[in-house]
């Protein structure tokens, strides 16, 4: 009996340790590949310069323009689909009564949109600047970009939500708050939860090439205007690799390091900022 | 009618439900609950409950598990607004007012009862900030006047002393019975007229339990008090008077000393001998 139960003990602790093996050599298999192939390839005038050689073709210059295109295409997602999804979640949270079937309905049908695969965002978003006689612009892809994140933004922030204690609202109603004053409060006590989900979204969001191929388009220059193309990270390392020159190949990875740094540090910086405003977290 | 035990309860429903005049009550700062029945999904929570809760006392509404008490509670400052499940019928009458009733605003109903929860739970900011925030909420925006009723709730709790140097300071750092305290002085901030305590010392060590319990006894001078308590002891050492509940009813209810001494019931003799709990 007891040798059954410690064998069961053994058993899966292999078992875990295995997968826990298995995942994390993917994981360094990759970025290894990465570094190994676009350190050598990565040098200043890749961050600093625009590209040489037409649509990042060349081996000259850098992707300057994918870098800033980039962050600004993302943040203005961020900032769209934030200003969406958080009224959104404290709405089927604490407006709705618990067991809401409209809440469970925009719970199911945002599941859905998180397993719509990215190049549907592109198409959809594509097609609504037909309709809207817009060309491909900077504007296009930050709003295929914030559909494509919402349904990340709000699944996961409404996952945190769903499990603060319901004391917290209670003794805010009983103090004699109204809910929008009940939200705000709550909204503190979210932060972390809700900078996880931004960081989410940012991940999928930043490194998505399907979504911005129609929608951004592609340019050899700064963006300048939301009505101009943008160029993006994503789909300049997608061009780069389908070039038949290594050189230019070995580009793409250096321009997939530069990507994974600039997640690497919006990360830290989220993780820093959401700690230090919720230090009276409960 | 300054007197509340001659108002009380029992003699009080009997007359209601002989259809006899209504004994006048001395209606201020009163709590008097008239035919409530409470369903939750078409369950039965609360049956009849009439009852009157004597002003400037400690009312204990005791009782085994699922007996109701903490529904009743909430139905008192309206907990249940958010939760369509649950029914109600019958009057509360708060101040000569239904709180029921069709132009009664929620919010003045939540500030004029003070609700200490089970588990401490203090909000997300600073010790200051909890016990302003009520006051914030109602309109208060003077610094000073602000900060001087902070002072004020956090000395009447005895916290003042405790955590001087470190106001700004997360609540959630306080030990569970300091907050206790602490959401004691938040509620008391709100300037209540009625003090509601849920098993507000369930969670708590012996000795918090007994600041606790000393604190309401100070707070029945001014307020009117009604605590739901799991353990008979602590009804016998504070309450003024009992209601004693089973299965969604109103079993009996009196004075401490008559309930105790002299239960009518013969289900209370047996839940004071300890039969069931």
């Amino acid at each position: 009996m007891i040798n059954t139960k410690r064998q069961e003990e053994i058993f899966f602790k292999i078992l875990m340790i295995i997968s826990i093996c298995v995942i994390m050599s993917i994981l360094l298999f990759i970025i290894g590949t990465v570094l190994y192939k676009g350190l050598p390839a990565l040098d200043w005038d890749m961050v600093s310069k625009l590209p040489g050689g037409g649509f990042y073709l060349g081996k000259e210059g850098g992707v300057l323009n994918a870098i800033i295109g980039s962050l600004y295409l993302i943040s203005g997602s961020v900032v769209i689909s934030l200003t969406l999804s958080v009224p959104l979640v404290l709405f089927i949270n604490f407006y709705l009564p618990k067991k809401s079937v409209f809440a469970s309905i925009i719970r199911f049908s945002f599941d859905i949109l998180f397993g719509v695969p990215s190049i549907v965002y592109g198409a959809f978003g594509f097609a609504l600047m037909i309709f809207l006689g817009m060309r491909a612009s900077l504007l296009g892809g930050i709003i295929a970009v914030a559909l494509l994140i919402m349904p990340i933004m709000v699944r996961s922030f409404d996952e945190v939500t769903r499990l603060l204690p319901r004391d917290l609202p209670d003794a805010l109603l009983s103090l004699g708050a109204t809910k929008y004053e009940m939200s705000k409060v709550i909204l503190r006590q979210l932060m972390p939860g809700l900078v996880t989900a931004i960081l989410l979204a940012v991940g999928r969001g930043i490194g998505d090439a399907a979504t911005v191929l129609f929608t951004a388009g592609y340019t050899d220059n700064l963006p300048n205007a939301l009505n101009h193309p943008a160029a993006t990270l994503p789909l300049s390392i997608f061009f780069q690799l389908g070039s038949p020159v290594e050189e230019v190949q070995n580009r793409a990875y250096a321009s997939a390091v530069i990507l994974t740094v600039i997640i690497l540090i919006l990360s830290f910086s989220a993780r820093y900022f959401s700690s230090k405003y919720s230090k009276n977290k409960i | 009618m300054n007197n509340p035990g001659l108002a009380f309860v029992s003699d009080v429903f009997e007359d209601y439900h002989n259809k006899t005049i209504l004994m006048k009550l001395p209606s201020y700062h009163t709590i008097s609950i008239r035919n409530l029945n409470v369903y939750i999904e078409n369950q039965h929570i609360l049956q009849d409950i009439n009852l009157t809760i004597p002003e400037k006392s400690i009312t204990c509404i005791i009782g085994p598990s699922g007996c109701g008490k903490s529904t009743l509670l909430r139905t008192l400052n309206r907990m249940h607004d958010d939760t369509p499940e649950v029914k109600i019928n019958g009057q509360v009458i708060v101040d000569d007012e239904d709180i029921y009733g069709v132009n009664v605003n929620v919010i003045d109903v939540r500030k004029k009862m003070g609700l200490l929860a089970q588990r401490p739970c203090p909000l997300p900011m600073s010790i200051f900030d909890n016990v302003a925030y009520g006051p914030r909420i109602h309109g208060l925006k003077k610094r000073k006047a602000i900060n001087q009723t902070v002072i004020q709730y956090l000395q009447y709790v005895g916290l003042w002393d405790e955590v001087r140097g470190r106001v700004r300071n997360s609540a959630s750092k306080l030990s569970i019975g300091q907050q206790q305290r602490l959401c004691l002085a938040r509620g008391l901030a709100i300037e209540p007229e009625y003090i509601l305590g849920d098993e507000a010392t369930s969670a708590l060590d012996p000795i918090s339990t007994k600041k606790i319990e000393e604190m309401f006894v100070k707070l029945k001078e001014q307020y009117t008090i009604i605590l739901v308590t799991h353990t008979l002891r602590q009804a016998k050492r504070i309450a003024d008077y009992i209601v004693f509940m089973y299965l969604g009813k109103i079993i009996e209810s009196g004075s401490t000393e008559e309930f105790f001494n002299n239960p009518k019931k013969q289900l209370t003799r047996d839940y004071l001998s300890g039969s069931f709990s």
